[in-house]
């Protein structure tokens, strides 16, 4: 550092500002995207938009979209929660070195693949090849590989931070495996695992792309049957009454984004909570 | 006990060696656990090949029709399915007039993921600096919880706040503005769209989208760095600056080029949002504000008309746009996670950095 102690003190002080400005980048539109559609969408918060559906030509509301997204969450969450959960479970506790890195790896690889590709797969194979049509199951599936590697992975990772103490416990007590995991292992680590599906049923909630061509879309409420039947679901409504003229489906457009942000937004601070909790659990455990 | 016996060595240090030297004692329930579970731990890889080889099996014909034209012809489009006539490349039947060339879409994906990747690594990086130097710790928590919300906030509601409010906005305040400066920058030069659609719109909703995965991994590296190494370099009368340039650049930077490269995967495949701001013309951007379309966006708007065609080629042409675009963001994905794996850290965020 040969320069004058003048110059090196300016360089700083406009580094800093530099910094500075981004994150005030980063802070501004967070908060104008958030504040803005929430004001956008207030105005259409009234009592028929839970009672009407999409249908509806005076009044439209949303009671379809709302039932159907919370159709196809449940469909991922026992989906996408059973096999990642147990995915998760072999990769912290039965997979050896040589399988578990592999394994690891390919799971975070397909997180990296875009959505649209994913809901162009599940196209091609189940609504044309296996000839389900348009249906629930088509789009539970895609949903469910797109949130799959991060249950996998968070429920990996709250298994390995359950402290070493309780293991070595449990093998002084000759405990089977199975027992360990669920008598020993599994108490401590649930909280991060329900944290980490909760994020995933987030991600979910405010995906389209994979759904436009395996859910379609349904003016009427959600129906039984796994095949050949539409459903409608909120992220739909916004992408496509955003693009139709009128201000009566501007409104259905702005209203089902701050629905879907409220949703996204309550499911991520939920998840945070859990794992705040179980942070401070942790920290009690470790002896 | 056994672990006693088994490793004379010396004792085991972790959870995996433990559970490595008991292998051999698992009872029956163990047994079936362990090859229930290890079914589920495969079929993220399965699902990974599924879709690789489904795009692929499916692209085949079109690729057989399109040739290297795919890369070389920026004219895309599905032919007339109302003709009674056909169009035929090394025998593959299409409808008539057909021509799937990608090269619109190919340089429409490239420029708005590199705009954003461009403007979003220095926003993440200096505001992660900001956060984790000068605030202090009480507002560091609060604050951060504004990158948890940027990445929570869905791709459709980005979508639908640069159609309604960012794109006009700039349309209105900011491009006239930035025109003005074509004269010192010859390439914000041009005229744009009165609602703001286009390239550049699309690459500031991008850059917004792909921060939180870059400055995730930043802030958790950022709070990794030796707190000896930076002490000693203040101790040694190096200004704060001159630390972060020393010490916690040099010791973050390989974290930051891979998250990066996940930044761009996802800058890349984003889809709807582009979709509803980048104006969807079927031709490379004019100039930096000029519309045009990404490979992501084109299979989400065109897959409707491509269900009508009788021959079945126009989706066999969305399944090849969808493997150009696999590859791309595999190839950012591989390379991010490979790079990360040198570094001594957990690995990169997944999903989109919530």
């Amino acid at each position: 550092m040969s320069k004058t102690p003048r110059l090196r003190h300016v360089r700083g002080v406009a580094f800093w500002i530099l910094c500075g400005l981004a994150l005030l980048l980063i802070i501004t539109p967070a908060v104008a995207i958030i504040l803005s559609v929430l004001v956008k969408a207030a105005p259409q918060l009234k009592l028929s938009l839970f009672t009407n559906t999409t249908a509806d030509l005076q009044n439209p509301g949303l009671q379809n979209a709302i039932l159907g997204t919370l159709v196809l969450l449940l469909g991922v969450a026992v989906v996408a929660g059973s096999i990642g959960v147990l995915g998760g479970i072999y990769l912290a506790e039965f997979a050896p070195r040589r399988l578990g890195g592999p394994l690891r790896f390919f799971s975070e690889v397909l997180a990296g693949v875009p959505s649209i590709v994913i809901g162009l797969v599940a196209y091609t194979a189940f609504v044309e090849a296996l000839h389900w049509g348009f249906s629930i199951l088509s789009a539970i599936i895609a949903l469910s590989l797109l949130t799959l590697p991060y249950i996998v992975k968070t429920t990996e990772v709250s298994f390995s931070q359950v402290p070493r103490s309780l293991r070595e416990a449990a093998i002084a007590l000759g405990l089977s495996r199975i027992t360990t995991i669920r008598k020993v292992l599994l108490p401590p680590a649930l909280p991060g695992i329900i944290s980490g599906m909760v994020i995933a049923l987030a991600i979910a909630t405010g995906e389209t792309a994979p759904l436009l061509y395996t859910a379609s879309f349904s003016n009427t409420n959600p129906s039984a049957g796994l095949f050949h039947n539409p459903i409608g679901y909120l992220t739909y409504v916004t992408y496509y009454y955003v693009q139709l003229p009128g201000a009566q489906n501007q409104a259905l457009a702005s209203a089902a984004a701050g629905v879907t942000i409220l949703l996204v937004l309550l499911l991520i601070f939920a998840g945070r909570a859990i794992t705040a909790r179980q942070r401070r659990l942790m920290a009690r455990l470790d002896v | 006990m056994i672990l006693v016996r088994r490793r004379a060595g010396g004792l085991p240090t972790g959870p995996a060696r433990v559970a490595r030297a008991r292998t051999h004692e698992l009872t029956g329930g163990d047994r079936v656990l362990q090859w229930v579970s290890g079914v589920a731990a495969t079929i993220p890889l399965a699902g990974l090949l599924f879709i690789t080889i489904i795009l692929v099996v499916w692209a085949i014909p079109a690729i057989i029709y399109s040739g290297f034209g795919v890369f070389t012809s920026d004219k895309f489009f599905i032919g007339n399915f109302y003709s009674l006539n056909f169009t035929s490349v090394n025998g593959v039947v299409a409808p008539f007039g057909a021509n799937y060339g990608a090269l619109t879409f190919i340089i429409g994906t490239l420029t708005s993921s590199l705009i954003a990747l461009v403007l979003a690594v220095p926003i993440s990086v200096g505001g992660v600096l900001m956060l984790s130097e000068w605030i202090p710790r009480r507002l560091e928590g609060p604050l951060s919880t504004f990158l948890e919300l940027l990445a929570g906030i869905p791709s459709v509601v980005f979508g639908f706040w640069g159609l309604t409010v960012f794109g006009p906005f700039l349309g209105a305040h900011v491009f006239p503005a930035l025109s003005h400066l074509g004269v010192i920058l010859p390439f914000f030069k041009g005229s744009w769209a009165y609602n703001g659609q286009g390239l550049l719109t699309a690459s500031l909703v991008l850059t917004l989208m792909i921060i939180p995965i870059i400055a995730s991994t930043t802030r958790q590296l950022v709070k990794r760095v030796p707190v000896l190494a930076s002490e000693g370099a203040l101790a040694l009368g190096m200004t704060r600056y001159e630390v972060v340039r020393v010490v916690t650049i040099p010791y973050v930077r390989t974290g930051i080029i891979a998250s990066a490269l996940l930044g761009w995967g996802r800058a890349l495949g984003e889809t709807i949002a582009v979709l509803l701001i980048i104006g969807m013309a079927n031709n490379p951007p004019v100039n930096i504000y000029g519309t045009t379309s990404t490979l992501a966006s084109t299979i989400a708007d065109d897959l409707d008309s491509a269900l009508s065609d009788g021959t079945g080629m126009a989706l066999r042409a969305m399944a090849m746009l969808g493997l150009i675009l696999l590859i791309m963001s595999l190839v950012t994905n591989l390379t991010g996670r490979l790079v990360v794996r040198r570094i001594s850290t957990e690995s990169l965020p997944v999903g989109r950095g919530v």
